[in-house]
Protein backbone atom coordinates (compact mmCIF):
# COMPACT_ATOMS: atom_id res chain seq x y z
CA UNK A 1 0.00 0.00 0.00
CA UNK A 2 1.82 3.27 -1.11
CA UNK A 3 -0.34 5.68 1.14
CA UNK A 4 0.20 5.40 4.67
CA UNK A 5 -3.30 7.21 5.91
CA UNK A 6 -1.50 7.95 9.37
CA UNK A 7 1.18 9.56 7.59
CA UNK A 8 -1.39 11.50 5.08
CA UNK A 9 -2.85 12.70 8.48
CA UNK A 10 0.81 13.78 9.86
CA UNK A 11 1.56 15.79 6.72
CA UNK A 12 -1.52 17.48 6.34
CA UNK A 13 -1.07 18.59 10.01
CA UNK A 14 2.69 19.47 9.06
CA UNK A 15 1.76 21.46 6.05
CA UNK A 16 -0.66 23.44 8.11
CA UNK A 17 1.97 24.25 10.75
CA UNK A 18 4.20 25.02 7.86
CA UNK A 19 2.02 27.37 6.11
CA UNK A 20 1.22 28.99 9.88
CA UNK A 21 5.36 29.28 10.25
CA UNK A 22 5.54 30.94 6.69
CA UNK A 23 2.89 33.29 7.63
CA UNK A 24 4.51 34.43 10.65
CA UNK A 25 8.43 34.23 9.54
CA UNK A 26 8.82 34.84 5.98
CA UNK A 27 5.52 36.31 4.28
CA UNK A 28 4.60 38.80 6.31
CA UNK A 29 8.07 40.19 7.55
CA UNK A 30 8.59 41.06 3.45
CA UNK A 31 5.89 42.16 2.55
CA UNK A 32 5.15 44.77 5.70
CA UNK A 33 8.96 45.80 4.36
CA UNK A 34 8.28 45.96 1.23
CA UNK A 35 5.40 48.30 2.03
CA UNK A 36 7.18 50.49 4.36
CA UNK A 37 10.08 50.51 1.93
CA UNK A 38 6.99 51.88 -0.32
CA UNK A 39 5.62 53.85 1.64
CA UNK A 40 8.82 55.37 2.30
CA UNK A 41 10.07 56.01 -1.11
CA UNK A 42 6.46 57.18 -1.68
CA UNK A 43 6.67 59.99 0.59
CA UNK A 44 10.66 60.39 0.03
CA UNK A 45 9.25 61.36 -3.76
CA UNK A 46 6.51 63.32 -2.66
CA UNK A 47 8.88 65.36 -0.09
CA UNK A 48 11.33 65.96 -3.27
CA UNK A 49 8.50 66.72 -5.38
CA UNK A 50 7.61 69.39 -2.67
CA UNK A 51 10.86 70.36 -2.40
CA UNK A 52 11.35 71.01 -5.84
CA UNK A 53 8.16 73.11 -6.09
CA UNK A 54 9.64 74.77 -2.80
CA UNK A 55 12.86 75.39 -5.37
CA UNK A 56 10.57 76.60 -8.19
CA UNK A 57 8.67 78.73 -6.75
CA UNK A 58 12.09 79.81 -4.66
CA UNK A 59 13.58 80.61 -8.16
CA UNK A 60 10.32 81.99 -9.66
CA UNK A 61 10.50 84.87 -6.69
CA UNK A 62 14.06 85.42 -7.28
CA UNK A 63 13.43 86.07 -10.77
CA UNK A 64 11.10 88.57 -9.89
CA UNK A 65 12.83 90.49 -7.57
CA UNK A 66 15.83 90.11 -9.87
CA UNK A 67 13.34 91.48 -12.44
CA UNK A 68 11.82 94.43 -9.98
CA UNK A 69 15.73 95.18 -9.04
CA UNK A 70 16.73 95.76 -12.73
CA UNK A 71 13.92 98.14 -13.24
CA UNK A 72 14.53 99.90 -10.12
CA UNK A 73 18.17 100.09 -10.83
CA UNK A 74 17.68 101.46 -15.02
CA UNK A 75 15.12 103.85 -13.28
CA UNK A 76 17.57 105.50 -10.27
CA UNK A 77 19.87 105.37 -13.35
CA UNK A 78 18.51 107.37 -15.67
CA UNK A 79 16.71 109.46 -12.85
CA UNK A 80 20.49 109.82 -11.78
CA UNK A 81 21.59 110.41 -15.71
CA UNK A 82 18.94 112.79 -15.77
CA UNK A 83 19.94 114.90 -12.36
CA UNK A 84 23.66 114.81 -13.82
CA UNK A 85 22.60 116.20 -16.69
CA UNK A 86 20.61 119.23 -15.42
CA UNK A 87 23.09 119.55 -12.84
CA UNK A 88 25.47 119.94 -15.33
CA UNK A 89 23.11 122.34 -17.54
CA UNK A 90 23.00 124.81 -13.98
CA UNK A 91 26.07 124.47 -13.43
CA UNK A 92 27.45 125.41 -17.16
CA UNK A 93 25.19 127.93 -17.35
CA UNK A 94 26.12 129.52 -13.60
CA UNK A 95 29.73 129.26 -14.70
CA UNK A 96 29.01 131.03 -18.15
CA UNK A 97 26.92 133.35 -16.00
CA UNK A 98 29.89 133.82 -13.77
CA UNK A 99 32.42 133.92 -16.96
CA UNK A 100 29.41 136.81 -18.55
CA UNK A 101 29.59 138.77 -15.50
CA UNK A 102 33.32 138.77 -14.80
CA UNK A 103 34.02 139.60 -18.26
CA UNK A 104 32.12 142.60 -17.91
CA UNK A 105 33.34 143.35 -14.35
CA UNK A 106 36.84 143.46 -16.37
CA UNK A 107 35.28 145.19 -19.11
CA UNK A 108 34.31 147.92 -16.88
CA UNK A 109 37.99 147.57 -15.04
CA UNK A 110 39.52 148.12 -17.77
CA UNK A 111 37.19 150.97 -18.92
CA UNK A 112 37.74 152.22 -15.63
CA UNK A 113 41.28 152.37 -16.21
CA UNK A 114 41.49 153.84 -19.82
CA UNK A 115 39.47 156.82 -18.30
CA UNK A 116 41.71 157.08 -15.28
CA UNK A 117 44.76 156.76 -17.26
CA UNK A 118 43.58 159.29 -19.79
CA UNK A 119 42.17 161.54 -17.20
CA UNK A 120 45.89 161.34 -15.64
CA UNK A 121 47.38 161.59 -18.95
CA UNK A 122 45.29 164.65 -19.72
CA UNK A 123 46.01 166.03 -16.48
CA UNK A 124 49.69 165.12 -16.93
CA UNK A 125 49.96 166.42 -20.24
CA UNK A 126 48.06 169.62 -19.30
CA UNK A 127 50.75 170.11 -17.13
CA UNK A 128 53.37 169.26 -19.21
CA UNK A 129 52.64 171.21 -22.20
CA UNK A 130 51.70 174.13 -20.37
CA UNK A 131 55.53 174.38 -18.53
CA UNK A 132 56.62 173.68 -21.80
CA UNK A 133 54.83 176.03 -23.39
CA UNK A 134 55.69 178.70 -20.70
CA UNK A 135 59.18 177.67 -20.66
CA UNK A 136 59.31 178.06 -24.87
CA UNK A 137 57.58 181.25 -24.22
CA UNK A 138 59.83 182.38 -21.71
CA UNK A 139 62.76 181.25 -23.56
CA UNK A 140 61.89 182.49 -27.52
CA UNK A 141 59.80 185.82 -26.78
CA UNK A 142 59.68 188.06 -23.58
CA UNK A 143 56.33 187.70 -23.55
CA UNK A 144 54.40 184.97 -20.73
CA UNK A 145 52.09 182.45 -21.54
CA UNK A 146 49.70 184.36 -19.81
CA UNK A 147 50.18 187.28 -21.60
CA UNK A 148 50.07 185.04 -25.22
CA UNK A 149 47.00 183.26 -23.82
CA UNK A 150 45.15 186.88 -23.20
CA UNK A 151 45.93 188.25 -26.40
CA UNK A 152 45.13 185.35 -28.37
CA UNK A 153 41.97 185.63 -26.42
CA UNK A 154 41.27 188.75 -26.94
CA UNK A 155 42.55 188.53 -30.83
CA UNK A 156 39.91 185.90 -30.94
CA UNK A 157 37.02 188.22 -29.49
CA UNK A 158 37.81 191.04 -32.17
CA UNK A 159 37.79 188.37 -34.36
CA UNK A 160 33.98 187.59 -34.16
CA UNK A 161 32.18 188.20 -36.96
CA UNK A 162 29.62 190.78 -36.98
CA UNK A 163 26.51 188.60 -36.37
CA UNK A 164 28.20 186.78 -33.25
CA UNK A 165 29.06 190.12 -32.16
CA UNK A 166 24.98 191.80 -32.21
CA UNK A 167 24.41 188.16 -30.27
CA UNK A 168 26.83 188.68 -27.95
CA UNK A 169 26.13 192.25 -27.26
CA UNK A 170 22.45 191.33 -26.86
CA UNK A 171 23.22 188.92 -24.27
CA UNK A 172 25.07 191.22 -22.46
CA UNK A 173 22.74 193.57 -21.97
CA UNK A 174 19.85 191.50 -21.29
CA UNK A 175 22.20 190.21 -18.62
CA UNK A 176 21.67 191.28 -15.29
CA UNK A 177 24.30 190.06 -13.52
CA UNK A 178 28.39 191.40 -15.43
CA UNK A 179 29.88 189.63 -18.27
CA UNK A 180 32.49 186.62 -16.54
CA UNK A 181 35.80 186.32 -17.61
CA UNK A 182 37.41 182.82 -16.42
CA UNK A 183 40.76 182.28 -16.70
CA UNK A 184 42.78 179.33 -15.45
CA UNK A 185 46.00 181.37 -14.35
CA UNK A 186 45.29 185.10 -12.00
CA UNK A 187 45.74 187.77 -14.68
CA UNK A 188 47.35 190.88 -14.08
CA UNK A 189 45.19 194.35 -13.71
CA UNK A 190 47.25 195.31 -17.17
CA UNK A 191 45.51 192.15 -18.78
CA UNK A 192 41.94 193.12 -16.69
CA UNK A 193 42.21 196.58 -18.51
CA UNK A 194 43.72 194.95 -21.84
CA UNK A 195 40.63 192.68 -21.89
CA UNK A 196 37.66 194.98 -20.46
CA UNK A 197 39.20 197.51 -23.53
CA UNK A 198 39.66 194.74 -26.27
CA UNK A 199 35.82 193.54 -25.10
CA UNK A 200 34.27 196.81 -24.75
CA UNK A 201 35.77 198.11 -28.84
CA UNK A 202 34.30 194.48 -29.68
CA UNK A 203 30.92 194.74 -28.09
CA UNK A 204 30.98 199.01 -29.36
CA UNK A 205 29.60 199.05 -25.37
CA UNK A 206 31.01 199.41 -21.91
CA UNK A 207 30.52 195.64 -20.85
CA UNK A 208 30.92 195.53 -17.00
CA UNK A 209 33.22 192.52 -15.94
CA UNK A 210 33.81 189.97 -13.85
CA UNK A 211 37.02 188.27 -13.05
CA UNK A 212 37.42 184.96 -11.96
CA UNK A 213 40.29 182.10 -11.81
CA UNK A 214 39.16 178.73 -12.67
CA UNK A 215 42.41 176.24 -12.43
CA UNK A 216 39.72 173.79 -14.90
CA UNK A 217 39.90 175.67 -17.85
CA UNK A 218 42.99 174.21 -18.75
CA UNK A 219 45.47 177.03 -19.37
CA UNK A 220 42.84 179.04 -21.61
CA UNK A 221 40.17 182.13 -21.06
CA UNK A 222 36.83 182.37 -21.35
CA UNK A 223 34.19 185.40 -21.30
CA UNK A 224 30.77 183.78 -20.83
CA UNK A 225 27.23 185.67 -20.46
CA UNK A 226 24.13 183.45 -20.27
CA UNK A 227 23.75 181.60 -23.43
CA UNK A 228 27.15 183.19 -25.15
CA UNK A 229 30.89 181.72 -24.51
CA UNK A 230 34.07 183.17 -26.45
CA UNK A 231 36.77 180.97 -25.35
CA UNK A 232 40.67 180.23 -26.03
CA UNK A 233 42.33 177.74 -24.11
CA UNK A 234 44.19 174.50 -24.84
CA UNK A 235 41.84 172.13 -23.52
CA UNK A 236 41.21 171.30 -27.66
CA UNK A 237 44.76 170.22 -28.53
CA UNK A 238 44.46 168.00 -25.42
CA UNK A 239 41.06 166.98 -26.97
CA UNK A 240 42.83 166.18 -30.01
CA UNK A 241 45.88 164.62 -28.03
CA UNK A 242 43.68 162.69 -26.13
CA UNK A 243 41.94 160.93 -28.74
CA UNK A 244 44.95 160.45 -30.60
CA UNK A 245 46.19 158.99 -27.50
CA UNK A 246 43.07 156.86 -26.74
CA UNK A 247 43.46 155.63 -30.31
CA UNK A 248 47.17 154.15 -30.15
CA UNK A 249 45.92 152.58 -26.83
CA UNK A 250 43.40 151.08 -28.37
CA UNK A 251 45.39 149.42 -31.57
CA UNK A 252 48.06 148.84 -29.23
CA UNK A 253 45.91 146.17 -27.29
CA UNK A 254 43.70 144.69 -30.07
CA UNK A 255 46.52 142.46 -31.14
CA UNK A 256 47.17 141.48 -27.21
CA UNK A 257 43.18 140.84 -26.88
CA UNK A 258 42.76 138.73 -30.09
CA UNK A 259 45.91 136.44 -29.39
CA UNK A 260 44.26 134.15 -26.24
CA UNK B 1 12.35 -2.48 -4.21
CA UNK B 2 11.61 0.77 -2.34
CA UNK B 3 9.32 3.18 -3.86
CA UNK B 4 8.44 5.80 -0.97
CA UNK B 5 10.53 6.97 1.89
CA UNK B 6 7.33 5.63 4.20
CA UNK B 7 8.84 2.64 4.07
CA UNK B 8 11.94 3.55 6.01
CA UNK B 9 10.34 3.88 9.70
CA UNK B 10 12.59 4.50 12.70
CA UNK B 11 10.39 3.95 15.31
CA UNK B 12 6.77 2.28 15.68
CA UNK B 13 4.43 2.41 18.60
CA UNK B 14 1.19 0.95 17.59
CA UNK B 15 -0.46 2.94 14.62
CA UNK B 16 2.70 5.29 15.14
CA UNK B 17 5.04 5.53 12.78
CA UNK B 18 8.00 7.56 12.41
CA UNK B 19 8.56 7.39 8.91
CA UNK B 20 11.65 9.24 6.39
CA UNK B 21 8.79 10.85 5.42
CA UNK B 22 8.29 12.57 8.16
CA UNK B 23 10.98 13.30 9.84
CA UNK B 24 12.91 14.72 6.63
CA UNK B 25 9.56 16.81 6.68
CA UNK B 26 10.53 18.21 9.65
CA UNK B 27 13.47 18.71 8.72
CA UNK B 28 12.65 20.60 5.87
CA UNK B 29 10.23 22.71 8.22
CA UNK B 30 12.96 23.18 10.42
CA UNK B 31 15.31 24.96 7.76
CA UNK B 32 12.35 26.63 6.11
CA UNK B 33 11.11 28.35 9.40
CA UNK B 34 14.83 28.60 10.88
CA UNK B 35 16.47 30.39 7.68
CA UNK B 36 13.39 32.70 7.11
CA UNK B 37 13.76 33.66 10.63
CA UNK B 38 17.15 34.13 10.47
CA UNK B 39 16.85 36.64 7.50
CA UNK B 40 13.47 38.35 8.45
CA UNK B 41 14.96 39.20 11.95
CA UNK B 42 17.37 41.75 10.58
CA UNK B 43 14.78 43.26 8.06
CA UNK B 44 15.86 47.00 6.99
CA UNK B 45 13.22 49.31 5.05
CA UNK B 46 16.54 51.25 3.74
CA UNK B 47 17.36 51.96 0.55
CA UNK B 48 20.50 49.40 1.14
CA UNK B 49 19.26 45.87 2.43
CA UNK B 50 21.51 41.91 2.61
CA UNK B 51 21.28 39.58 -0.43
CA UNK B 52 19.36 37.38 1.62
CA UNK B 53 16.79 40.30 2.68
CA UNK B 54 16.95 40.54 -1.65
CA UNK B 55 16.42 37.09 -2.68
CA UNK B 56 13.26 36.53 -0.14
CA UNK B 57 11.60 39.84 -1.30
CA UNK B 58 12.25 38.20 -5.25
CA UNK B 59 10.80 34.72 -4.26
CA UNK B 60 7.98 36.35 -2.37
CA UNK B 61 6.96 39.05 -4.85
CA UNK B 62 7.46 36.53 -7.87
CA UNK B 63 4.84 34.47 -6.05
CA UNK B 64 2.82 36.76 -5.71
CA UNK B 65 2.47 38.33 -8.87
CA UNK B 66 2.29 34.60 -10.61
CA UNK B 67 -0.82 34.41 -8.15
CA UNK B 68 -2.11 37.94 -9.83
CA UNK B 69 -1.28 36.20 -13.22
CA UNK B 70 -3.38 33.46 -12.49
CA UNK B 71 -6.64 35.55 -11.45
CA UNK B 72 -6.59 36.40 -8.01
CA UNK B 73 -6.37 40.37 -7.40
CA UNK B 74 -6.17 39.80 -3.83
CA UNK B 75 -3.00 37.23 -4.10
CA UNK B 76 -1.68 38.26 -0.50
CA UNK B 77 -5.17 36.76 1.00
CA UNK B 78 -3.96 33.40 -1.02
CA UNK B 79 0.00 33.69 -0.60
CA UNK B 80 0.34 31.99 3.10
CA UNK B 81 -1.53 28.67 1.32
CA UNK B 82 -0.04 28.77 -2.24
CA UNK B 83 2.95 30.36 -1.24
CA UNK B 84 4.18 27.34 1.10
CA UNK B 85 2.72 24.71 -1.20
CA UNK B 86 5.32 26.28 -3.83
CA UNK B 87 8.05 26.61 -1.43
CA UNK B 88 7.70 23.50 -0.12
CA UNK B 89 7.45 20.99 -3.22
CA UNK B 90 10.79 23.65 -4.56
CA UNK B 91 12.29 23.09 -1.47
CA UNK B 92 11.95 19.65 -1.15
CA UNK B 93 13.10 19.23 -4.68
CA UNK B 94 16.35 20.87 -4.21
CA UNK B 95 17.27 18.71 -0.89
CA UNK B 96 17.45 16.11 -3.64
CA UNK B 97 20.97 17.01 -4.13
CA UNK B 98 21.85 16.28 -0.58
CA UNK B 99 22.90 12.41 -0.58
CA UNK B 100 20.81 10.64 1.83
CA UNK B 101 18.08 12.89 1.82
CA UNK B 102 14.63 11.56 0.97
CA UNK B 103 12.32 13.60 -0.57
CA UNK B 104 9.32 14.02 1.41
CA UNK B 105 7.18 14.70 -2.04
CA UNK B 106 8.01 11.18 -3.29
CA UNK B 107 5.74 10.05 -0.68
CA UNK B 108 2.32 9.31 -2.25
CA UNK B 109 1.12 10.03 1.48
CA UNK B 110 2.31 13.77 1.02
CA UNK B 111 1.71 14.03 -2.07
CA UNK B 112 -2.18 13.15 -1.60
CA UNK B 113 -2.25 14.83 1.60
CA UNK B 114 -0.88 18.54 -0.31
CA UNK B 115 -3.58 17.35 -2.27
CA UNK B 116 -6.09 16.99 -0.13
CA UNK B 117 -5.51 20.16 1.42
CA UNK B 118 -5.85 21.69 -2.07
CA UNK B 119 -9.41 20.07 -2.10
CA UNK B 120 -10.77 21.53 1.01
CA UNK B 121 -8.92 24.71 0.41
CA UNK B 122 -10.80 25.51 -2.52
CA UNK B 123 -14.13 25.19 -1.37
CA UNK B 124 -13.00 27.37 1.82
CA UNK B 125 -11.58 30.05 -0.47
CA UNK B 126 -14.66 29.72 -2.47
CA UNK B 127 -17.08 29.80 0.30
CA UNK B 128 -15.84 32.88 1.70
CA UNK B 129 -15.50 34.50 -1.52
CA UNK B 130 -18.85 34.22 -2.67
CA UNK B 131 -20.84 32.58 0.24
CA UNK B 132 -21.80 28.61 0.52
CA UNK B 133 -24.98 29.07 -1.74
CA UNK B 134 -23.20 31.17 -4.37
CA UNK B 135 -20.35 28.11 -4.69
CA UNK B 136 -22.39 25.54 -3.84
CA UNK B 137 -24.35 26.77 -6.96
CA UNK B 138 -21.35 26.86 -8.99
CA UNK B 139 -21.70 23.07 -9.34
CA UNK B 140 -24.80 23.15 -11.16
CA UNK B 141 -23.28 25.58 -13.50
CA UNK B 142 -24.53 25.77 -16.51
CA UNK B 143 -27.63 22.92 -15.58
CA UNK B 144 -28.23 20.48 -12.96
CA UNK B 145 -26.85 17.56 -15.41
CA UNK B 146 -22.93 19.23 -14.41
CA UNK B 147 -23.27 18.14 -11.06
CA UNK B 148 -22.30 15.15 -10.88
CA UNK B 149 -19.07 15.70 -13.79
CA UNK B 150 -18.35 18.72 -11.44
CA UNK B 151 -18.17 16.57 -8.24
CA UNK B 152 -16.10 14.09 -10.35
CA UNK B 153 -13.78 16.64 -11.80
CA UNK B 154 -13.50 17.64 -8.25
CA UNK B 155 -12.33 14.25 -7.17
CA UNK B 156 -10.33 13.27 -10.39
CA UNK B 157 -7.88 16.45 -10.01
CA UNK B 158 -7.15 16.16 -6.63
CA UNK B 159 -5.83 12.30 -7.46
CA UNK B 160 -4.39 13.78 -10.34
CA UNK B 161 -2.31 16.88 -8.30
CA UNK B 162 -1.30 13.58 -5.86
CA UNK B 163 -0.48 11.03 -8.92
CA UNK B 164 1.43 13.54 -10.94
CA UNK B 165 3.66 15.31 -8.11
CA UNK B 166 4.16 11.53 -6.89
CA UNK B 167 5.27 9.66 -10.11
CA UNK B 168 7.49 12.85 -11.04
CA UNK B 169 9.30 12.66 -8.02
CA UNK B 170 9.54 9.18 -7.22
CA UNK B 171 10.44 8.21 -10.65
CA UNK B 172 13.31 10.85 -10.28
CA UNK B 173 14.66 9.06 -7.40
CA UNK B 174 14.05 5.77 -9.04
CA UNK B 175 15.84 6.76 -12.34
CA UNK B 176 19.03 7.80 -10.85
CA UNK B 177 18.99 4.77 -8.20
CA UNK B 178 18.78 2.56 -11.47
CA UNK B 179 21.04 4.79 -12.86
CA UNK B 180 23.69 4.85 -10.23
CA UNK B 181 23.46 1.17 -10.18
CA UNK B 182 24.22 0.79 -14.26
CA UNK B 183 26.66 3.61 -14.74
CA UNK B 184 27.53 5.12 -11.72
CA UNK B 185 29.71 8.00 -13.34
CA UNK B 186 28.61 11.10 -15.12
CA UNK B 187 24.84 10.04 -15.63
CA UNK B 188 23.67 10.08 -12.32
CA UNK B 189 24.51 14.15 -12.21
CA UNK B 190 23.10 14.82 -15.44
CA UNK B 191 19.60 13.35 -13.74
CA UNK B 192 20.21 14.88 -10.74
CA UNK B 193 20.40 18.28 -12.17
CA UNK B 194 17.30 17.15 -14.94
CA UNK B 195 15.75 15.72 -11.44
CA UNK B 196 16.40 19.36 -10.24
CA UNK B 197 14.34 21.77 -12.98
CA UNK B 198 11.78 18.65 -12.76
CA UNK B 199 11.35 19.25 -9.20
CA UNK B 200 11.30 23.00 -9.73
CA UNK B 201 8.72 22.53 -12.65
CA UNK B 202 6.45 20.25 -10.38
CA UNK B 203 6.78 22.79 -7.75
CA UNK B 204 5.69 25.65 -9.99
CA UNK B 205 2.70 23.26 -11.54
CA UNK B 206 1.07 21.86 -8.21
CA UNK B 207 1.15 25.44 -6.93
CA UNK B 208 -0.23 27.35 -10.26
CA UNK B 209 -2.78 24.35 -10.29
CA UNK B 210 -4.04 25.07 -7.15
CA UNK B 211 -4.02 28.93 -7.60
CA UNK B 212 -6.35 28.30 -11.08
CA UNK B 213 -8.90 25.51 -9.17
CA UNK B 214 -8.90 28.37 -6.45
CA UNK B 215 -9.30 31.31 -9.33
CA UNK B 216 -11.94 28.99 -10.94
CA UNK B 217 -13.85 28.84 -7.52
CA UNK B 218 -13.91 31.94 -6.32
CA UNK B 219 -14.45 33.82 -10.23
CA UNK B 220 -17.58 32.31 -10.89
CA UNK B 221 -19.87 35.84 -10.42
CA UNK B 222 -17.64 37.08 -12.75
CA UNK B 223 -18.41 36.00 -16.21
CA UNK B 224 -22.09 37.42 -15.07
CA UNK B 225 -21.36 40.39 -14.17
CA UNK B 226 -19.42 40.75 -17.58
CA UNK B 227 -22.42 39.72 -19.34
CA UNK B 228 -24.90 41.58 -17.44
CA UNK B 229 -22.67 44.52 -18.17
CA UNK B 230 -22.63 43.66 -21.85
CA UNK B 231 -26.42 43.37 -21.65
CA UNK B 232 -27.13 46.33 -20.25
CA UNK B 233 -24.28 48.20 -22.71
CA UNK B 234 -25.68 46.25 -25.79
Amino acid sequence: MLIDWFTVGAQVLNFLILVWLMKRVLYQPILDAIDAREARIAKELSEAAATQTAAEKTRDDFRQKNATFDQERAALLAKAAEEAKTERQRLFDAARLAADAQKAKRAESLKNEAADFNASLRHKAQTEVFAVARRTLADLATTSLEQRAAEVFMDRLRSLDPAAKDQFARAIKAAASPALVRSAFDLSLEQHAEIRRAVNETLSADVPLRFETAPDLVGGIELTTPGQTVAWSIAHYLDTLEKRVGDLIAEKSRPARAQP
Amino acid sequence: MRLSPDEIIYWQQGWFKLNATLVFTWALILVLAVGARLVTRRLTTEHRRSRWQNLLEIVVTAIVQQIEEVGLPDARKYLGFLGTLFLFIAAASLCTVIPGFEPPTGSLSTTAALALCVLVAVPLFGISDQGLRGYLKSYIEPTVIMLPFNLISEVSRTLALAVRLFGNMMSGGMIIAILLTITPFIFPVIMTVLGLLTGMVQAYIFSILAAVYIAAATRNREPKTSLNQQESHG
